[in-house]
């Protein structure tokens, strides 16, 4: 066994099970604390994969910026544990389930049917990951998608602020 | 036995899974808060069959999509946040089913 095996054998549950662990959770700050190792699963993957730069952005923008932001909500609201639904508790969970079993299934069919063979990882993959390659891609082909972002961020920005602002009324 | 390698089945099926995951907290949870996180998740899926694929097939293009989608997802983040906030400030609720102005 390899220590890519090894790797991702380690990652790969460790992702399901705190992916699970989120979504079942009663209290929001359990959810958002498993969300946060998931992302750090996700993280050691990317690196069996070689993807170097991908590995550091998750860690600074998903664990970093992104939950702090919900773990800052959370605290804000002082959302408690979630109280059971009154009426037709179960029904909900069931057929959500349900539902999520038929969607795992089919893309399972779609995965599995794929008619090419068995792919390894590309000898390439560990110049592609790099800081370098991706900065030398983002400024040259992807250089508008790239202003384009920055754009989106700032409409963000405001956007938020203008959303979540209390409105004081005037005179 | 066990393979040597991993090929790249194995990460689309993980990712398949975690995909499905947050499918099923979408339509189970009614806290909007979880139903967000849950929805970090699916993106999350998607951007790790993104960079499989990248990395199997030595072209960078994945990895830059994955980028990108990273960007609109901290967008995404401080907006959907920025609405929980505003709905809380109106309805005191952040439970998505007594949230049913809108419901005919």
């Amino acid at each position: 066994m390899s220590l890519q095996v090894i790797m991702f054998s380690v990652f790969a549950i460790g992702a399901v099970a705190s992916a699970v662990f989120t979504i079942t959770r009663k209290n929001p700050v359990a959810s958002a604390m498993s969300l946060v190792a998931h992302f750090f699963m996700l993280t050691g993957l990317y690196l069996t994969m070689q993807a170097q730069f991908v590995a550091a952005v998750q860690v600074l923008v998903y664990a970093g910026a992104i939950m702090v932001l919900v773990v800052f909500v959370i605290m804000l609201l002082n959302v408690g544990k979630e109280p059971p639904h009154p009426d037709r508790s179960g029904l909900r969970t069931t057929l959500g389930s349900l539902m999520a079993l038929v969607l795992a299934v089919m893309i399972g069919i779609a995965v599995i049917a794929r008619p090419t063979g068995r792919m390894d990882l590309s000898p390439k993959a560990i110049e592609i990951g790099t800081t370098e390659a991706i900065g030398q891609s983002l400024f040259t082909t992807y250089l508008f998608p790239f202003e384009a972002v920055s754009l989106l961020l700032l409409a963000a920005l405001i956007g938020s602020v203008i959303l979540a602002k209390r409105h004081v009324k005037e005179g | 036995m066990l393979p040597t390698t991993i090929p790249l089945d194995y990460y689309l099926i993980l990712s398949a899974v975690l995909f499905v995951i947050g499918v099923a907290g979408v339509v189970t949870r009614r806290n909007a808060i979880i139903i967000f996180m849950s929805l970090e998740l699916m993106l999350n899926a998607v951007n790790l069959s993104m960079v499989a694929f990248s990395a199997f097939s030595g072209d960078i293009s994945g990895q830059m999509f994955v980028f990108f989608i990273m960007a609109v997802a901290a967008a995404e983040a401080a907006v959907g946040l920025a609405i929980v906030l505003a709905l809380f400030r109106n309805k005191q609720t952040v439970y998505v089913d007594e949230i049913n102005i809108m419901k005919w």
